[in-house]
């Protein structure tokens, strides 16, 4: 029988704003797909979004739902988790708005490492307001703010999660749903801050003006772009250039959990323990 | 409520302790200097009643984190100076337009910019009106004693459940880093006093957060309760669903006002201190008006018949009371420590412009003798 997503889905604010082709329908099905694999109850989860297309993500899951300011999500986020340490907490990020506004939150929320999933469809330009340069914009490419090619350096988010202390890592692209749901269902599986990068396309506003103007031409450049963590390992320093991993890049699961050592806070402070040493937390320094 | 029980503390620790007993379990925030001690004691007292607090990476993401918790369900706090309230403006816009309550203390200090960090000032009162773009009304209280800083933070949360919405309280240094004895009332008296925001107890088919009478305001649920609606800071239906439809956009921006507007006896309290007879009205708020009343009893005993008028919620200002008070006397004289930020409030509601003012804004607190020497110039 085929799979029921309208089960999760707010059938009624269908469709989407997404446009014809977008890749963030696919990571929105691959995300529900890993959830009923999960089993998790539609009421335990919380869905917390920014700014920008993939802000609308949470407005069309059945979940609680949170579509918050441009950057914001993990800090928000933040408080509705501690609050509620046993609930399901997942946030959708865009490149810009996780990796550029927000950059300071996903920084923060990598070395924090509370139990939470970090999605950031990452589709390398501002999509819903027409084509200004991202961090993960590749350099040279047309931008609206940058018409004779982007001189800013690209940023890549794995690369920072992982330096920033995430204990889960990973990037997917849209053309593998199913590697992106195992991936997916392996994040929200995962104990503590997992970072999962969403290769999505945006052949309206990226691709129109770089060579790639249907959504297949901008998903084969994805492709092209990207190499499963095994094969990439294998490669020289100068082959990897330019190429980014996918897969799970980095999965910790020694490292504390922040709502678990804060109930030891706790304990602490009603006197039913010591204080907390750097012994209680095994891989940090 | 009634004051029966003594205290030595300082207004920051007061704001937490109340804050705590208040039923406040979630606390965000960033440190700010003079506002830091509010963060120091809330972060030993919350986790020992099994609450959190934790401090964030900025500013932003202090509010962002509370109105989290706010929106989870649960009484929550943050603290900051005037530095801060300028970084956490967009996320209290949120609060406002999505209706999530939380209390904010706003330990004044010198600006504009970083100012005079460790020194006194009431420059933030125009602020705490509209710290956010957009238009919403704010509910700003203002503690004008140590007693108060307690007793204000109680009421703010109260006031923050009752009308779903962010409320400010007004601390400033002086305030905030006076160490003295208060009068507070009993801990049993403040629980007995909590009234928690109102929720929906009915079939989740049936439920609307944001489908209220045009002056009540939403009614959200605590999270993960089995009622999955929406949270946006985008214009939204009942459910709390993006829209741009004409009609739904307008109720809620009128309903945003309506909803304060229509309590405005819930929410006003003023000091009124011997005025009755009095020829002259002094008008001023926060700390400045220890000195005020200082100055008033001087006077007095000097046979000159003074009053002070004191908003302790400045937002919404008390402007019929202080149109009645505008008509009575010819001689008002606003006392802050800004360059007349609350004069033109008054201005306006006295409908004259004929106001005197005495204003400092070079860090100092007044001292009585600053405001006797202006009161007998007039």
């Amino acid at each position: 029988m085929a799979f029921n997503y309208d089960q999760y889905l707010r059938v009624n604010k269908m469709p989407t704003l997404w446009c014809w082709g977008c890749g963030d329908g696919v990571i929105l099905k691959s995300f529900i797909r890993a959830v009923d694999k999960l089993g998790w109850n539609k009421d335990d989860v919380c869905v917390v979004s920014g700014i920008g297309c993939s802000g609308r993500f949470s407005s069309y899951v059945d979940f609680n739902t949170v579509h918050t300011t441009h950057g914001r999500t993990i800090a928000f986020a933040t408080g509705i988790k501690l609050a509620n340490p046993d609930k399901h907490v997942v946030c959708v990020a865009g490149d810009g708005d996780g990796l550029a506004i927000g950059g300071n939150h996903t920084i923060h929320g990598c070395r924090r490492n509370i139990d939470m999933t970090l999605i950031i469809i990452q589709n390398f330009i501002y999509g819903l307001t027409n084509s200004q340069t991202s961090p993960t914009t590749p350099q040279g490419m047309w931008t609206v703010s940058q018409k004779a090619g982007n001189i800013d350096p690209t940023f890549d988010g794995c690369e920072l999660a992982i330096a920033a202390g995430a204990s889960f890592v990973g990037r997917e692209n849209v053309t593998a749903p199913k590697k992106l749901e195992k991936l997916l269902l392996q994040a929200m599986q995962h104990k503590g801050f997992s970072y999962v990068e969403a290769l999505s396309n945006c052949h309206i506003n990226l691709g129109r003006k770089n060579k790639m103007q249907s959504a297949m031409a901008n998903l084969d450049w994805i492709d092209s772009i990207t190499i499963s963590k095994k094969k990439y390992d294998a490669l020289s320093p100068e082959e990897q250039l330019n190429l980014l991993p996918t897969g799970i890049l980095k999965q910790d699961t020694e490292v504390g959990e922040y709502c678990d050592m804060y109930e030891e806070i706790k304990k602490a402070h009603q006197g039913l323990r010591g204080p907390i040493t750097q012994d209680d937390f095994k891989k940090k320094i | 409520m009634s004051a029966t029980r003594e205290i030595i503390s300082s207004g920051n620790e007061l704001a937490a302790i109340a804050a705590v007993d208040a039923g406040c379990m979630f606390f965000a925030g960033y440190p700010l200097t003079p506002s830091s001690e509010v963060m120091h004691v809330i972060s030993d007292l919350l986790p020992k009643k099994g609450g959190a607090a934790i401090q964030m990476e900025d500013e932003i993401a202090g509010v962002a984190a509370a109105i989290g918790a706010g929106m989870a369900g649960i009484r929550t706090l943050t603290a900051t100076s005037g530095p801060g309230m300028s970084l956490k403006a967009e996320n209290l816009g949120l609060a406002q337009m999505a209706e999530v309550p939380l209390v904010c203390v706003n330990v004044m200090r010198g600006g504009p910019s970083t100012g005079l960090p460790t020194r006194v000032a009431q420059g933030d009162i125009a602020q705490a009106k509209n710290p956010s773009h957009g238009d919403y009304k704010s509910i700003t209280v203002c503690a004008g004693n140590l007693a108060e800083c307690y007793t204000e933070t109680v009421r703010a949360f109260n006031l923050a459940d009752r009308f779903m919405q962010p409320v400010f309280v007004l601390l400033d240094e002086t305030l905030g880093h006076m160490h003295a004895k208060a009068m507070l009332p009993t801990v049993e008296e403040v629980q007995a006093g909590i009234v928690p925001r109102k929720t929906f107890d009915g079939p989740a088919e049936e439920y609307q957060p944001y489908g209220v009478a045009q002056d009540e305001p939403a009614v959200l649920n605590p999270m993960f309760t089995g009622y999955r609606y929406h949270f946006t800071g985008l214009h939204h239906d009942a459910m709390g669903f993006p829209t741009e439809e004409i009609e739904t956009c307008r109720k809620l921006i009128d309903r945003l006002f309506r909803k304060v507007e229509a309590y405005q006896d819930e929410i006003e309290s003023n000091e009124e201190y011997m005025i009755e007879d009095a020829d002259i009205l002094l008008v001023g708020y926060g700390s400045a008006s220890l000195a005020i009343k200082e100055a008033v009893d001087v006077l007095r005993a000097e046979g000159v018949k003074v009053g002070m008028f004191r908003p302790i919620t400045i937002w919404p200002s008390p402007e019929t009371r202080m149109h009645e008070l505008g008509e009575k006397f010819d001689k008002v004289l606003v006392v802050e420590l800004n360059q007349g930020q609350y004069l033109e409030e008054v201005q306006r509601s006295m409908g004259r412009l004929d106001i005197n003012k005495l204003t400092k804004t070079n860090g100092r607190p007044f001292s009585p003798s600053d405001i006797i020497e202006k009161v007998k110039e007039l």
